[in-house]
């Protein structure tokens, strides 16, 4: 299917964790140091160039884990840290809210404009640094280059790429719930009523014509929905109104259980893209993304602090051990099995070593590294 | 004028591709198969038509007997040929053609993919069974291979490749009136909303081409020599296949369109979307007075889903089943 759905991906799932994190910082009163700190640090790591080059090159869309693996390593770019059951939560939170983006967008197209309102965000998040705008300012530039160019019917192929990789994935989110975007049975509400995409005519009518091309005859029929004409584009440049909200920040500081998830009773549980050892293709975009994650400020564990996902640490723990009793919903290797501290620094010592090899020789690491890494998360 | 059915439960979930349901109607053994693509596996379903028996099958797309991992599939469909039926899967790697009960794989065809990977998908996408015994199967570069079926067995080979269409074969179809008096039985589609109508034979012969408007086709059929096009836009166009004449344009749907279908007895067209909405119609063609006549009958909605498959379940219209993106089941529908 489609090779380019990574930048999308993490930028719409990038801008997600932020969106969450930026309400979980003003909850836990985070003083205004720290929380610019760590948005600077975040956002300067995702976007740097290193990384997006890396993103930008035509690839498959891999697995759940090897997503939540670079997506942890980008949380950890900044002296914040989140426990294992917290950085589950955060992904679920990201992940479905990506997934009713896409699944409800107009038209393929307004993937663009869905990643342009995450990212206009994210650049005010960060505004007081002009660095990390540029950074995103780049970034913004060469997402315009890569897609300006494609056709509905290849962002369509971009857009099924991303429904296959959501596959499955029913865990509700207290507020989609409260919005009533999501059912109670996890699946997304679908309304037949609307704006019609841009392009698209209301449904409704049937236009009979002769062999000139002259119409001959036209019927209407009833459309069991009740749509009107489409709303005015978004604007597809650096700048503009984006005018669809999907992508924008939902989350509001008031309400820190907007963040809650639980799974849909009977839910299956399912694998994707079965977690081969022999993936070489996967191992070393793995590696290669690590690599690129280059932090300024190598975090000391004392001077870190702890963020949570959920309303009390007790909650926190509770989650954690029941989470790793139930099999995983999307079959990722439960990282959070590594409750050992030692383990987690392992990894991001390992990661901190591609850095450097990186300097050295720009080619891929070798399949060594790749391998002590996919052990590494193995390591149950 | 048609009420819902028991549905049938699959293995997992439809994957949301274009065309994702296939069925196959066998009367001497009152049963019918149905397949819906999941990802990397193609869930077959076999329900006797008393309701009583449900066979599941799971095929994954790749090579036979070698180690590799399996790819995405875009398509599964029943090819009908006059002497034999068989299940044609195609993938990111190649197209497979097995035994319509999907028991033994008898032909294996994989496409050339480049080393290091391009920013263009390789894929195979497109699937119909054309007179007299041949096979065509779109691929993403534009190019159709032509496949020569023999009667029986797997000496099956790569008759032609035709290279008409720039861009992504979307879906294609064959006349499926039984009329032989059609001189076009072929009808191909691609990504950009173009059209080429064929005449088979050894060297296949482009009859005609309807320019698209930049907009994806994602299904097409051909009736009584009228292709019936279904449009990312939402829109259905019906097209005199040879000169390109368009007799009628619908504006049936809210999104994108992910399948159409007709019943060559009666006459019934339906139609499904993105936009959880299946419809039915009735076309009236008279290809001697040049008429064409549409009528739009029935409208079933499937709460919250947006459609990726939708098949009359026989030549009348009598029944059609329907696949969505996320579900489970095949939901089955039957006139009252």
């Amino acid at each position: 299917m489609s090779m380019r759905t990574l930048p999308l991906v993490f930028i719409n799932l990038g801008g997600e964790m932020l969106y969450i994190l930026d309400q979980r910082l003003r909850a836990h009163n985070t003083s205004e140091d720290n929380s610019e700190k760590v948005m600077n640090d975040i956002v300067g790591t995702m976007f740097s160039k290193a990384f997006m080059d890396e993103l930008l090159k035509p690839q498959q869309l891999y697995s759940h884990r090897t997503m939540k693996t670079v997506l942890t390593r980008l949380a950890h770019a900044s002296i914040m840290r989140l426990n294992p059951a917290s950085m589950d939560r955060l992904y679920e939170l990201m992940v479905m809210a990506f997934k009713n983006q896409v699944f409800l967008c107009l038209r393929p197209k307004d993937l663009l404009l869905i990643s342009y309102n995450h990212m206009d965000t994210i650049r005010e998040f960060v505004k007081d640094t002009p660095m990390a705008v540029n950074q995103v300012d780049e970034t913004h530039r060469k997402i315009i280059e890569a897609y300006s160019s494609l056709s509905e019917g290849e962002l369509q192929l971009l857009r099924q790429t991303l429904l296959t990789f959501f596959q499955d994935m029913h865990v509700r989110v207290s507020l989609f719930l409260k919005d009533q975007i999501q059912n109670p049975n996890g699946r997304f509400a679908l309304t037949t009523s609307g704006p019609v995409p841009h392009g698209t005519d209301v449904p409704g009518l049937i236009r009979i014509f002769d062999c000139r091309g002259r119409e001959v005859r036209r019927r209407e029929f009833p459309s069991g929905g009740s749509y009107t004409s489409s709303i005015r584009e978004g604007s597809f440049e650096l700048h503009g109104n984006r005018v669809i909200r999907l992508g924008m920040n939902m989350y509001t500081v008031d309400h820190p259980e907007e963040t809650h998830t639980s799974r849909a009773p009977s839910v299956k549980v399912i694998t994707y893209g079965s977690p081969n050892p022999l993936a070489k293709e996967e191992l070393n975009l793995l590696a290669r993304l690590m690599g690129s994650m280059k932090t300024e400020n190598k975090p000391k564990d004392e001077s870190g602090f702890r963020i949570n996902l959920f309303n009390t640490d007790k909650e926190e723990a509770e989650a954690g051990a029941s989470a790793s009793a139930e099999e995983s919903l999307y079959g990722v290797i439960n990282i959070q099995a590594m409750q050992d501290e030692q383990a987690a620094s392992e990894l991001a010592r390992i990661a901190g070593q591609f850095e450097e090899e990186e300097e050295e020789k720009p080619e891929k690491p070798s399949n060594n590294k790749g391998e002590e890494l996919l052990a590494m998360m193995d390591d149950l | 004028m048609y009420h819902k059915e028991k549905s049938i439960q699959i293995k997992n979930s439809a994957s949301a591709l274009y065309n994702n349901l296939s069925v196959l109607r066998i009367a001497p053994r009152r049963l019918t198969h149905f397949t819906v693509v999941h990802a990397n596996m193609v869930n077959m379903v076999s329900a006797s038509w008393d309701g009583l028996n449900y066979t599941h099958r799971q095929l994954q797309s790749k090579e036979p007997n070698v180690a590799t991992s399996t790819s995405l599939i875009m398509q599964a469909a029943f090819c009908v040929l006059p002497s034999r039926d068989l299940l044609v899967v195609t993938s990111q790697k190649g197209i497979q053609m097995y035994e319509s009960d999907g028991s033994i794989m008898v032909y294996w065809h994989a496409l050339d993919t480049p080393e290091t990977p391009t920013a263009q998908a390789v894929f195979a996408r497109g699937i119909a069974a054309v007179y007299e015994n041949y096979i065509c199967v779109g691929v993403s570069s534009g190019a159709i291979l032509v496949f020569d079926v023999p009667s029986k067995g797997s000496n099956i080979t790569l008759s032609e490749v035709l290279e008409e269409h720039k861009e992504s074969i979307t879906d294609m179809a064959s006349e499926c009136s039984g009329s032989q008096e059609c001189i076009a039985n072929l009808v191909t589609a691609d990504d950009g909303g173009n059209l080429c109508v064929w005449k088979s034979g050894e060297e296949f012969q482009l009859l005609n081409k309807i320019p698209g408007f930049d907009m994806s086709c994602s299904s097409v059929k051909l009736w009584k020599g009228t292709a019936v096009a279904g449009y990312g836009t939402g829109q259905i166009r019906l097209y005199e296949a040879v000169t390109g004449i368009l007799h009628a344009e619908i504006n049936a749907h809210a999104r994108w369109i992910y399948s159409v279908d007709i019943a060559p007895f009666s006459g019934l067209l339906l139609s499904a979307a993105e936009d959880s909405l299946v419809r039915v119609w009735h076309m009236t063609i008279t290809p001697e007075t040049n008429s064409v006549e549409v009528a739009h009958l029935h409208n079933e909605c499937v709460t919250d889903t947006q459609i990726c498959g939708a098949r009359f379940c026989d030549g009348d219209g009598y029944a059609f089943a329907v696949t969505g993106y996320d579900l489970s089941e095949i939901i089955r529908y039957i006139q009252s």
